[in-house]
């Protein structure tokens, strides 16, 4: 049989990327973009040059498109939908065939779905809202260096949530100041202390001095307690060989947990460290600076649900969810979805919680998420019953700003938790009777009745700007 | 505005000793520990106990009472085991455990008789 004629010009994409009738298969990527096309434009044509863009075409047909077999390459828009409550937007389903991308490539894969298409003329905003990892993609990727339950086995904690707390003012102490701020929070009862994104080494605090005056600070305060805890040390750093020699030093010193910045450090540097946490058996904490310019606009960018599938993939054993609760932006139902990402073994579609694709994670391990951001004791009965025990609360205010310092308000904190795991394990309704439990548990810790008084009137009642597109109507 | 308090707290002190979940409350009534255990039994985790000396409290293995008490859904007779360790070995921390064994780990684990004062 003959060949195709090559024939020069511009054709619609549509004629060949657009394909309703395609069932995807179970090795094919999906994503779900939620698209404005330029005025005048079909959806079919803005669906299917998003497809073409994230995967083979280029603007015009060339000559060597016909020694490949683009029919296998192309990536296909095979599904359009409305998106509640939104006239000018919709949904567009992609499915990618797997030779497109190298195995155990995050960075690859987002490469050619977030690439040039964002730029596109053709589309005025772009969102990717959801992807599927097909199974095979998971399984090349190095995944949680320790996941969930390896972490409770090392610090023997069971049946509750882990408590930490991050070290203000962020920037400007001495790092013997630093460490005694550590010291206190750690004796007072919380499992961790962290250093906050923006803590790296300046000149008010070098690196190596903070990490040894943290450590001596986790090791008194374990003697003290008899329990097991740690500091996130912040190894996030310009280059690669100071990210290591910061890592290296943590292990040196008997740390069991260093911090990364999953978004400025890099994709590439960031797996790399992650493969670093497994072999050297060093706890990865996750923070997200910058996620906010990335996924905060309901019609432009990426969703977190699609930073937190990411991540999963890379490696962190723990990652900055949002609190529902607190100062930082989040919609519960959407948060909800992507704390289960976080942890489940298979996350199943749910349109309520934003989740577009079935999600298999075979053996991956799940990772802790972390509810940090303006909380306090008053939000400890909702952080219970939204987090359940597999999750990190941090209060910073609302440990340091107690008003008898930083063990006082730890303790509270402990207080509080306890009390809430006890009442709900008693089949209690924590976020209907949080008021009670809290109030009974303080007549036998004067920290936590401090606490509570301290605290009583600060609320963060601002509305969500990225809302589900469900609750648009 | 109340007096500012210090935080009681030393090294070798054994009052300031702690013993993870709920170890920051106070002591629990035999009704509430029942209900703790019940949790256990209607999470369909199965029930150990550990106990250890106290002051080698931070090892990860203490020694085990018998064998995990697998599929045993009666509050009573757990508790009864609790108590059994106790009194073979009065000056033990006592820990009852419940393994989830779909997950690979403990469900929970919570001390049942603390350190004598």
């Amino acid at each position: 049989m003959a060949g195709k004629k090559y024939e020069a010009g511009v054709r619609e994409y549509r004629e060949a990327y657009w394909e309703p009738s395609y069932t995807p298969k179970d090795s094919d990527v999906l994503a779900v973009f939620k698209i404005v096309p330029q005025p005048g434009v079909p959806r079919e044509e803005a669906a299917a040059a998003v497809a073409a863009e994230s995967s083979t075409a280029t603007w015009t047909t060339v000559w060597t498109d016909l020694l490949t077999d683009l029919h296998y390459y192309k990536g296909r828009a095979y599904a359009i939908e409305d998106v509640p409550g939104d006239d000018e937007s919709f949904y567009a389903f992609i499915a990618y065939p797997m030779g497109l991308f190298e195995e155990g490539s995050v960075v690859n894969m987002f490469t050619s779905l977030v690439g040039n298409v964002f730029g596109f003329k053709a589309v005025r905003s772009l969102r990717l809202e959801d992807v599927r990892m097909p199974l095979w993609f998971v399984a090349t990727n190095p995944g949680p260096p320790h996941g969930i339950y390896v972490e409770r086995d090392k610090l023997n904690k069971y049946g509750r949530p882990l408590l930490g707390c991050t070290i203000k003012p962020k920037l400007g102490l001495s790092a013997k100041n630093y460490g005694r701020a550590v010291y206190e929070c750690l004796r007072g009862g919380l499992d961790f202390t962290k250093d906050d994104e923006n803590v790296n080494s300046q000149p008010f605090m070098r690196w190596r001095d903070r990490f040894l005056f943290c450590q001596e600070a986790i090791d008194k305060a374990e003697e003290e307690t008899g329990e097991y805890k740690g500091h996130y040390l912040n190894v996030t750093a310009p280059t690669m060989e100071d990210v290591y020699e910061r890592a290296e030093f943590a292990k040196e010193i008997g740390s069991k947990i260093i911090m990364s910045d999953f978004l400025t450090i890099g994709w590439a540097g960031h797996t790399s460290l992650s493969k670093w946490c497994r072999k050297n058996g060093l706890l990865l904490h996750v923070h997200r600076a910058m996620h906010g310019v990335i996924d905060r606009n309901p019609k432009h960018g990426i969703n977190f649900r699609v930073l937190t599938k990411i991540l999963r993939l890379m490696g962190g054993d723990h990652l900055h969810s949002g609190t529902v609760v607190g100062k930082l932006e989040g919609d519960r139902e959407a948060t909800i979805g992507w704390i289960g990402m976080m942890r489940d073994r298979y996350t199943k579609e749910d349109r309520s919680k934003g989740i577009f694709f079935d999600q298999d994670w075979g053996q991956m391990p799940g990772l802790f998420p972390v509810a940090s951001g303006g909380i306090h004791v008053w939000h400890m009965p909702a952080l219970v019953s939204i987090f359940g025990d597999d999750a990190v609360l941090q209060f910073g205010g609302g440990t340091l700003g107690h008003p008898w310092g930083n063990a006082a308000g730890a303790c509270a904190n402990r207080v509080a938790l306890e009390a809430c795991v006890q009442a709900r394990n008693e089949g209690r309704d924590l976020e209907r009777e949080g008021k009670e439990i809290l109030t009974k548990a303080a007549q036998s810790s004067p920290e936590l009745k401090i606490a509570m008084e301290t605290w009583k009137e600060i609320k963060f009642e601002f509305e969500t700007v990225d809302k589900l597109d469900v609750s648009h109507k | 505005m109340t007096e500012l308090q210090d935080y009681r707290s030393r090294l070798g002190d054994a009052a300031s000793k702690r013993f993870e979940t709920f170890s920051y409350l106070p002591q629990m009534t035999g009704e509430e520990i029942r209900r703790q255990v019940q949790y256990i039994v209607d999470a369909g985790w199965n029930p150990a106990v550990e106990h250890c000396e106290p002051e080698n409290a931070m090892k990860h293995y203490w020694y085990m009472w018998k064998l995990p008490m697998f599929g045993e859904g009666d509050v009573d007779q757990i508790l009864a085991e609790c108590e059994a360790c106790h009194e073979a070995n009065p000056r033990h921390l006592v820990k009852l455990i419940g393994y989830d064994n779909d997950r690979q780990t403990q469900g929970t684990a919570m001390l049942i008789y603390r350190p004598s004062a």
